[in-house]
């Protein structure tokens, strides 16, 4: 038997427990997602994680198994999340966070599963977002899960955006789906014909009613709006056939056909006519934009939960390796230890777990902000109305009369009593938010799913041939090629970066990543192995690479921060997301380690675990700088033309004749100079004369002194190898394999 | 019963049965490593306990149920997150650090007085249940001390089924050897019942039932104030059950040979 004291060394000693997550992610005085935290764990430990693995995932038909999903997520008030309680939910207030811990346990075990029951919100969401009062009551009502003695079943919704080739896709406003009034008697409302195919619709398979995006085909409807249909409306209501997918099978896909005719009310939001021309209250591209701003965010979370489920099975996997070897006997190294005796096999493994960590980070501060923006939008909302505001513009305009307060508002010391008079402005602060938000909901999803998916390889890696099994624990590589899915729907990457490259620029938000600057310059000083000094200099490098880019050519003289030039804009703002993640795993450490002391059931184990957090942040922070550093430096340079042997470059040089003349003058002079030509004109093997990087001697100076901060990141991943080779696990997984 | 039974389950907490558990000595009590750190869950025995209450609950009108649990209290508030979405219970929580190795006359003691101080409890309509069991270190005597201290002598252990008769009347399944029961009459409550597994499945979470619920649990857990535990037992030494493994396969023989075979193998122990 060991002793306590063996015990007591201040590493990560178990895997991080619901306490130490709670606080982490900002939740621990909310039993109320503590609760529901345990009961969609519970599904998708259970009867998810039991039809994964009895091979549910392979059929693209959709399955009574795996319908009975859906009265499981019923059952455990997944489904009652999104609602209202006086619509049969589970709580008022805002949803985004609740969804994005729902999204986060279910995808822990299977995508398709979460995908399932989030895309039922998706289809309620513009009727919750932009829906009219009696189209919410209505539809929610019907979608609200059955209370005991009800005799009724809950209705289904989908999603019907995108359409078949060449229409919608990344491009949504290349909309096919068309809509006519076929009938408008006189006093009476209007009924419109909607003609809609769709592609890789998800819950098409049982869905009772659909959102679906047309456009206008009759000059007496202006624009294109949403419109609700339902599977007993008069006319063509095909599901059409299931996706042969090879992801995210526990949910339903399928590209149907709809031509059906409804009545004007069910335009998602409402109308008005105006000289007999029926206006809808929003166009599709306004309600797409208030849906997905927050159900991306979501999305984001189910890759990061695939991540940190891959670390119990990776460890178990490569401590177990070989054991029941004649050679590996209890206590060797290889019994013991097993492949995480290998250096290389332990750093991928804390790799992928930084990732895991940045990652969540990320997504659940993008939910807390979309939790905390959400009543303010009402509250502006009523502002609008009261103003009698509308139209997107008008809108626009009105906010952008407080975009500079707003920006002095960032740049006020915390303790500056301006603060609290400009934040007493609601109008203020909700812009202030909302740039906050117009960043981190479109950084999560890209990055959380784009980078998260390679990393997914990664992880399939670790588990050599077993990953690619469908035996493999943790179901690793069905997650791997789920995540892929993740990048892709709901607006896939390309999307995703288009709206950063906007959004990243608004000097509100720029305000916001200054001052973060400061405040990792703050946290580095008090908290020195979090890495977050390195991050503060790849913000200043990340940042001066912006407003260089914005105010710079290339070298054919074309403006270089430009919507057509995804080439500079994309890269740009892969390389904040960087920044973001790691920056939101940093103050999530920090809070752990704050709020941590004060909670007993965290106390033990609370500085072991914080150290092991910080290394990983430190380990985030060298990664996300040296991709930021890599990415700056080939925007800044790579639009120059590299100088070449021909006369213009050549008179830039040295001659050896010209040289062996001031030889004499000055000795030595002969080997600092680079470029030389010689007597015969043949000039050194390389590609041209080196480059003069005259106006960018500011950004080679925060590069070099970048590569400085990552000082002692090696050993941070060292400490964190160590840790991960020692702590202890269970003896199996909690779900069935 | 016209006004329905008291139910009190006593039900303590112990780490999640996949974690591993290594016993390690701190001071001269033995403690499990790491313990306050893996998840904890109820203790499988109890919960059956606990779920069998809710159901006798629900089924006899005007009954109530008290959940007792003696445990460190940030832990407990933990569990009762899952616990709570199970079944409607008030929870009476006594901040103790209760483990498997903590001795059973203290933490007996410590319940029965949490027990005693309930308000509005009725004794004579009071079904003490508890596990008879646990998958801690299961001293297995707990329940009946607290039966002990509160004078109540109708004790049954090893409950598989509870059944009230017509008249009023308990009839008790206990778990004798061989998969049979005793089956014994009791007139009525107080009465102790140490639960094996029950005849119940676990209950799926409900989270209205875990928020209903919270709203005295949360309050309940601040207020408990935190309670020693006098230790008057000594451990010269202890491990965990250990597990054997040796796969043959055998063929050609009789069912009654390999059975022969198997208890020899496992009298060696
Ligand atoms: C399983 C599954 C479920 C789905 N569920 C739904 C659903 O419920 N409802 C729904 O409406 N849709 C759904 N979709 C559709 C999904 O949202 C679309 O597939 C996605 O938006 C991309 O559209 P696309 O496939 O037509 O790609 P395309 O538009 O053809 O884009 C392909 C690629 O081209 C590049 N690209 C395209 N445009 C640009 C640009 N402007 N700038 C730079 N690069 C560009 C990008 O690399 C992009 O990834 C689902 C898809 C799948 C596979």
């Amino acid at each position: 038997m060991a002793t306590a004291s063996a015990v007591e060394r201040e590493t990560l000693r178990a895997l991080p427990s619901d306490a130490s997550r709670q606080v982490q992610w900002g939740f621990a005085d909310r039993y109320d997602l503590q609760l529901l935290v345990q009961s969609s764990r519970a599904v998708a430990r259970g009867p998810v994680a039991r039809l994964v693995a009895g091979g549910g995932r392979n059929s693209h038909e959709w399955t009574e198994a795996k319908a009975a999903l859906l009265e499981a997520f019923d059952q455990a008030g997944i489904t009652a999340v999104f609602m209202e309680p006086e619509e049969g939910g589970l709580f008022a207030g805002p949803k985004n966070f609740a969804l994005a811990l729902i999204a986060f346990e279910l995808a822990w075990v299977d995508g398709g599963a979460a995908t399932a029951s989030l895309a039922g919100c998706l289809a309620l969401a513009p009727i919750h977002e932009r829906g009219t009062e009696e189209q919410k009551q209505h539809y929610m009502k019907l979608a609200a899960p059955t209370t005991p003695g009800e005799d009724r079943k809950p209705w289904r919704g989908a999603f019907c955006l995108t359409e078949p080739i060449p229409y919608v896709g990344v491009d949504t406003g290349m909309l096919n789906g068309k809509i006519r009034i076929v009938e408008w008697k006189t006093g009476e409302e209007p009924i419109l014909q909607v003609e809609k195919r769709g592609r890789f619709i998800t819950n098409i398979g049982f869905a009772n009613f659909v959102t679906t995006a047309v456009d206008s085909d009759d000059e007496r409807i202006k624009g294109s709006c949403m419109v609700i249909l339902e599977e007993a409306d008069p006319g063509i209501f095909d599901r059409g056939t299931p996706t042969r997918k090879m992801v995210h099978q526990l949910s339903s896909t399928g590209d149907p056909i709809f031509n059906l005719r409804v009545p004007a009310s069910r335009i998602v939001g409402g109308y008005d006519v105006k000289d007999g021309v029926l206006i809808p209250r929003y166009s599709h591209s306004e309600v797409i934009e208030a849906v997905f701003r927050r159900t991306r965010v979501t999305v984001g979370v189910m890759t990061t939960a695939k991540l940190l489920s891959a670390v119990e099975p990776i460890i178990r996997y490569q401590r177990g390796r070989f054991r029941g070897a004649d050679t590996a006997t209890p206590g060797s190294v290889r019994y013991e230890l097993g492949l995480q005796a290998r250096e290389d096999a332990l750093h991928r493994l804390v790799d992928l777990w930084a990732t895991g960590e940045a990652s969540a980070s990320l997504g659940f501060a993008a939910a807390r902000v979309f939790d905390e923006l959400d009543p303010l939008e009402k509250e502006v909302e009523k502002l609008y109305a009261e103003r009698g505001i509308s139209g997107g513009k008008a809108k626009a305009k009105f906010l952008r009369g407080v975009a500079d307060e707003a920006v002095t508002l960032m740049q006020l010391p915390r303790d500056d009593a301006r603060r609290s008079t400009l934040l007493s402005d609601l109008r203020l602060r909700f812009v202030a938010l909302d740039s906050l938000a117009d960043v981190l909901c479109p950084a999560a999803k890209l990055w959380n799913t784009g980078w998260g998916a390679q990393m997914m390889r990664e992880a399939v890696s670790l588990m050599g041939g077993y990953g690619i099994t469908e035996d493999c624990p943790g179901f690793l590589g069905n997650k791997w090629m789920d995540a892929q899915l993740e990048a892709t729907y709901e607006g896939p990457e390309a999307v995703q970066r288009r709206q950063l490259s906007v959004t990243m620029t608004n000097p509100v938000f720029l305000a916001q990543f200054r001052e973060w600057i400061r405040e990792m310059r703050e946290v580095a000083s008090e908290h020195p192995g979090t890495g977050a000094c390195a991050l503060a200099t790849a913000m200043k490098l990340w940042l001066w690479t912006l407003d260089h880019l914005q105010h710079s050519k290339d070298a054919d003289g074309g403006r270089l921060y430009q919507s057509a030039r995804q080439g500079v804009t994309f890269p740009l703002a892969d390389a904040l997301c960087w920044l973001v993640a790691a920056r939101c795993q940093i103050v999530d450490v920090l809070r752990l380690e704050k709020s941590g002391a004060n909670d007993a059931s965290l106390a033990e184990g609370l500085p072991g675990l914080v150290k092991f957090m910080t290394d990983l942040c430190n380990v985030q922070s060298a990664r996300a700088s040296g991709e930021v550093a890599r990415i700056c430096a080939e925007l800044v340079f790579g639009y120059d033309r590299h100088p070449a042997w021909d006369e213009d470059g050549k008179r830039a040089c040295w001659h050896e004749d010209e040289l062996d003349a001031l030889e004499n003058l000055m000795p030595g002079i002969n080997s600092y100079a680079i470029d030389v030509i010689a007597g015969d004109g043949s000039h050194p093997a390389k590609a041209g004369p080196c480059v003069n990087c005259a106006g960018a001697s500011r950004f080679l100076s925060l590069h070099a002194k970048l590569d400085g901060c990552l000082t002692g990141s090696r050993l941070a991943k060292d400490r964190a190898a160590d840790a991960v080779s020692k702590m202890m696990i269970p003896e199996a997984l909690d779900y069935p394999a | 019963m016209s006004n329905g039974y008291h139910i009190v389950v006593c039900a303590g907490i112990v780490p999640d049965p996949l974690q591993t558990l290594e016993p390690v000595m701190s001071g001269s009590t033995p403690a499990l490593k790491n313990e306050m750190l893996l998840p904890a869950v109820l203790d499988p025995w109890a919960a059956h306990a606990l779920y069998e209450a809710a159901n006798l609950a629900a089924h006899a009108e005007g009954s109530k149920v008290w959940l007792v649990s003696a445990a460190p209290k940030s832990k407990l508030q933990q569990v009762m997150m899952n616990v709570a979405q199970k079944a409607a219970f008030e929870l009476v929580p006594i901040d103790a650090p209760a483990n498997g190795f903590a001795d059973a006359h203290s933490v007996a003691e410590i319940l029965a007085q949490a027990i005693h101080s309930i308000s509005g409890l009725d004794r004579s309509r009071l079904l003490l249940f508890g596990g008879w069991e646990s998958a801690s270190r299961g001293a297995g005597v707990t329940m009946q001390l607290i039966g002990e201290q509160l004078e109540i002598t109708d004790q049954f252990q090893g409950v598989d089924r509870f059944t009230v008769l017509p008249d009023g009347s308990l009839e008790i399944h206990e778990r004798i050897e061989g998969g049979r029961h005793l089956v014994s009459i009791c007139s009525g409550p107080p009465t102790v019942l140490g639960w094996a597994t029950g005849n119940l499945p676990e209950p799926r979470n409900n989270p209205q039932v875990g928020m209903a619920n919270m709203r005295t649990i949360m309050p309940a857990l601040q207020k408990t104030k935190s309670t020693s535990l006098t230790q008057n037992v000594r451990y010269l030494s202890v491990m965990p059950p250990r597990q054997q493994r040796q796969t043959r396969i055998v063929k050609d023989r009789s069912a009654e040979e390999i059975a022969a075979e198997l208890l020899e193998w496992i009298s060696q122990e």
